[in-house]
């Protein structure tokens, strides 16, 4: 049977096909879908750790104890588990185990776009790197296969392309392989300390050795000798972007990046007049390849930044500018995306933002919140830089009550619960607030450990971040509705003005997430276009249902309340959640209910 | 660039169905038989922002994405977001365009001004061009949330494959229902 398939989900399949009945991941775009589909199929263990080092050390420890284990995470997630990354590279494994790193070029949803093909050489890990979905599928086998027959971890790395590209694939039947589980009484293998790394540190350039041997014939890395006047070195998704742009020329496409088949770059080196290297982001493949002392086109013609598509690939490799219509240049208005009408994190941001404080963001659907009109946010880095900041940045200032660190309830478990006891034992004066909309709302509402589910529906004991602040130490811990913004501001600005640190915890559901659980609606608001002032006090809470219209532009006489009144607010109800900031902050009462038989 | 394969490009904003609609249409043609890859930019999608899927089929496709200048039909969920995808037409491309208006929020704001003459704009740079009222059409189906399935109906006048590989994708895809007042917005649209 053949299905279209995202990358993600034909990832999740192939390691379903391959027996592997083990995974933990931590979500994160574009990565995410991967563990959603795996922890669907029958008869798997599938968790969402708190994090990506927690999920990898999962991993290793269900390796050790004789199981295939699948780990998922994004390009910066790891950065997080880059600890336990270095040194499991030297202990090797019982069971197999395979990290997915889901790399993001343009940054689609992402801080940064390293280029995590980096990792797999300072790791000395081997890594696969497929096109499309049916390779995901048959690499993530190959992976496995790999891990147990070389004592690696091994990576698959995929772009944000193929993760969310959807092509055919075949699907397969599920084989049956046996597996190993038990305790290994090996500590020379499996204990770290100096004496015993050292020996293992030799035992891994052995490895890299016989993995270098096995690149030269492995199958994925495959020559395809067409016209000879130009070949192109490629892997992944741009190997489809080069044949699309060029599908006269020959390939040498590589299935596995690291380490590369240095005699097989050398035949086809020398089977070509011109070579080219076609990889996004860093020259990974293009500096290995020179340095061998092959003549190479690479980054003197290819961007450094970006993810590819064809007409790129066709504009580097022949200097002409793309064709299309003589169109001339709009400026057109932009449509970044926008915290959702009723979204909890709405009234908080406006609140922090006429409070004029900084503050340290963190990563989350609240970092929109940066936007105008909010601009509630003046920092953001990584995951938990939120709270460390904030107190990094009180320090440095030593006058309290101008920095509020904001983290959002999965992010402040992710990496945010040791930054907050730091700010205790080292005396901070910040205002740290969690945006607690009880789910993982910017990957798609994924469990955490605070909503008392795990990823496969079992109950389980929810975490309370009230106990917790309390046996982190904290005095000053408050709970606040965001939606109710006169008691938000005052609560934030008393804890402003207190000596020590103070959390508030910003708490109610994700508009999506409310929806998703059927709880009851709230009735949709309308403005009263006799009573609007057109003060757009309104406006400047950025919702997508409000909207301004000036006088002129309107086919109905409407009365002037003021001399200086130059239009009114509208709100289209039908996208209206009716969470009553708008209504909240009009002062001539001109907000109110949509009446039903209108 | 492969001159067989076939490019269309589905745009719109988030929450529109863009994306369930390009499903549909791949769905469609893997069922005439072609090879198909589909891509979309999405992950921040649902929060309002633009939401863009290319799908591209021919007898071997490589790339998911098709280059700018390189796409034959350019479908557009709202009018605004038909100008922002144009360079990727042929010169020769064709274009549907839905005549709904979604303000961004710069033109909420009244910072920006919403392109009032993006219908004439795109007619006289392009031969082929479809203009309707899709939500209207689909209201007379039943539901306003059929109104991805008239544009499909309206695409589909453009694509040769016959109606009932469409109607036989519809059928699976959606329940009892809904099923016959999709068919009938489908229906709809292909009569334009």
């Amino acid at each position: 049977m053949k299905e279209l398939m995202s990358g993600n989900e034909a990832i999740a399949r192939g390691a379903y096909e391959h027996g592997i009945t083990f995974a933990s991941a931590y979500p994160g775009t574009p990565s995410t879908e991967i563990m959603e589909a795996f922890s669907k199929y029958d008869g798997v263990y599938a968790e969402w750790s708190p994090n990506e080092k927690v999920a990898l050390e999962v991993g290793i420890g269900a390796a050790l104890g004789g199981a295939r284990a699948l780990v998922i995470m994004k390009h910066v997630g790891v950065n997080v588990a880059a600890d336990p990354l270095f040194t499991v590279s030297y202990t090797g494994i019982e069971g197999g185990l395979v990290i997915i790193s889901a790399d993001d070029p343009s940054m689609h949803s992402s801080q940064n776009e390293q280029d995590n093909r980096n990792y797999a050489r300072s790791a000395k890990i081997p890594m696969l790197e497929p096109s499309d979905s049916s390779e995901a599928k048959e690499f993530i086998k190959i992976a496995f296969r790999m891990s147990e027959e070389f004592d690696t971890p091994v990576f698959l790395r995929t772009t944000t392309r193929v993760s969310h590209s959807k092509s055919i694939v075949q699907m397969e039947d599920v084989e049956i392989h046996e597996e190993n589980r038990g305790i290994p009484h090996n500590p020379s293998k499996y204990v770290m300390v100096p004496a015993k790394a050292r020996q293992r540190r030799i035992e891994v350039e052995k490895r890299m050795k016989k993995l270098s041997a096995f690149a030269e014939t492995f199958p994925e890395n495959r020559m395809e000798i067409n016209d000879t006047k130009v070949g192109i070195i490629t892997a992944g998704m741009p190997y489809n972007y080069a044949k699309d742009a060029f599908p006269e020329y020959s390939y040498l496409k590589l299935g596995m990046v690291h380490p590369l088949p240095r005699g097989l770059i050398r035949e086809f080196a020398s089977k070509v007049e011109k070579l080219y290297v076609a990889e996004e982001l860093d020259p990974f493949i293009e500096e290995q390849v020179s340095a061998m002392g092959i003549d190479v086109v690479g980054k003197e013609v290819f961007p450094y930044t970006g993810e590819f598509d064809p007409g790129i690939v066709k504009r580097a490799m022949t200097g002409n500018e793309a064709t299309g219509g003589n169109l001339p240049n709009l400026s057109l208005p932009q449509r970044p995306p926008n915290l959702c009408p009723g979204c909890p994190h709405r009234g908080l941001f406006y609140v922090l933002g006429k409070l004029k404080v900084f503050v340290t963001g963190d990563i989350g659907c609240y970092t929109l919140a940066f936007m105008k009109p909010l601009e509630g946010m003046g920092s953001t880095i990584c995951m938990g830089a939120g709270v460390g900041m904030a107190h990094g940045m009180d320090k440095a200032l030593g006058e309290k009550g101008r920095v509020v660190g904001v983290i959002g309830d999965s992010t402040f478990i992710h990496s945010g619960i040791t930054p907050l006891l730091n700010m205790v034992y080292n005396r901070s004066n910040a205002v740290v607030v969690i945006c607690d909309n009880r789910t993982t709302a910017m990957t798609g509402m994924q469990e955490n450990p605070a909503t008392g589910l795990t990823l496969q529906g079992e109950a389980t004991r929810a975490l309370d971040f009230v106990k917790l602040a309390e046996a982190l130490g904290l005095d000053n811990v408050r709970v606040v509705d965001p939606f109710d913004m006169k008691n938000t501001r005052s609560v934030i600005k008393e804890e402003l003005s207190k000596e020590g640190p103070s959390l508030v915890i910003s708490r109610a559901p994700c508009v999506l997430l409310a929806v998703k659980q059927k709880l009851p609606g709230r009735t949709p608001l309308r403005v009263d276009p006799d009573k609007c002032t057109g003060c757009k006090a309104c406006l400047g809470l950025g919702c997508p249902p409000i909207s301004w219209k000036r006088f002129e532009d309107m086919d109905i006489k409407i009365e002037k309340k003021t001399k200086k009144q130059e239009g009114i607010a509208f709100i289209d109800s039908s996208l209206c959640n009716g969470c009553t900031l708008c209504q909240q902050l009009c002062s001539a009462g001109a907000i109110e209910e949509v009446v039903e038989d209108e | 660039m492969s001159e067989s394969v076939r490019s269309v490009l589905l745009a719109g904003v988030g929450g529109q169905g863009t994306i369930m609609a390009s499903d549909i249409l791949s769905a469609v043609m893997i069922s005439a038989g072609f090879d198909t890859k589909k891509s979309e930019v999405h992950g921040m999608a649902q929060r309002g922002g633009c939401v863009s899927s290319h799908v591209r089929f021919g007898s071997k496709v490589y790339s998911p994405l098709a280059a700018k200048g390189d796409v034959d039909i350019l479908v557009s969920f709202e009018k605004l977001e038909t100008l922002r995808y144009l360079e990727y037409l042929k010169t020769d491309g064709k274009v549907i365009i839905n005549n709904e208006e979604i303000y961004p929020p710069s033109v909420n704001l009244g910072e920006t001004a919403y392109p009032d003459d993006a219908i004439d704009f795109v007619k006289k740079h392009f031969k082929d061009v479809k203009v309707m009222d899709a939500t209207a059409m689909a209201l007379r189906s039943g539901d306003k949330r059929m109104a991805n399935t008239v544009i499909l109906g309206v695409l589909s006048s453009w694509l040769d494959i016959e109606a009932g590989i469409w109607e036989y994708v519809l059928k699976k895809r959606f329940p009892p229902k809904i099923l016959e007042g999709n068919i009938n917005a489908f229906r709809l649209g292909r009569g334009v």
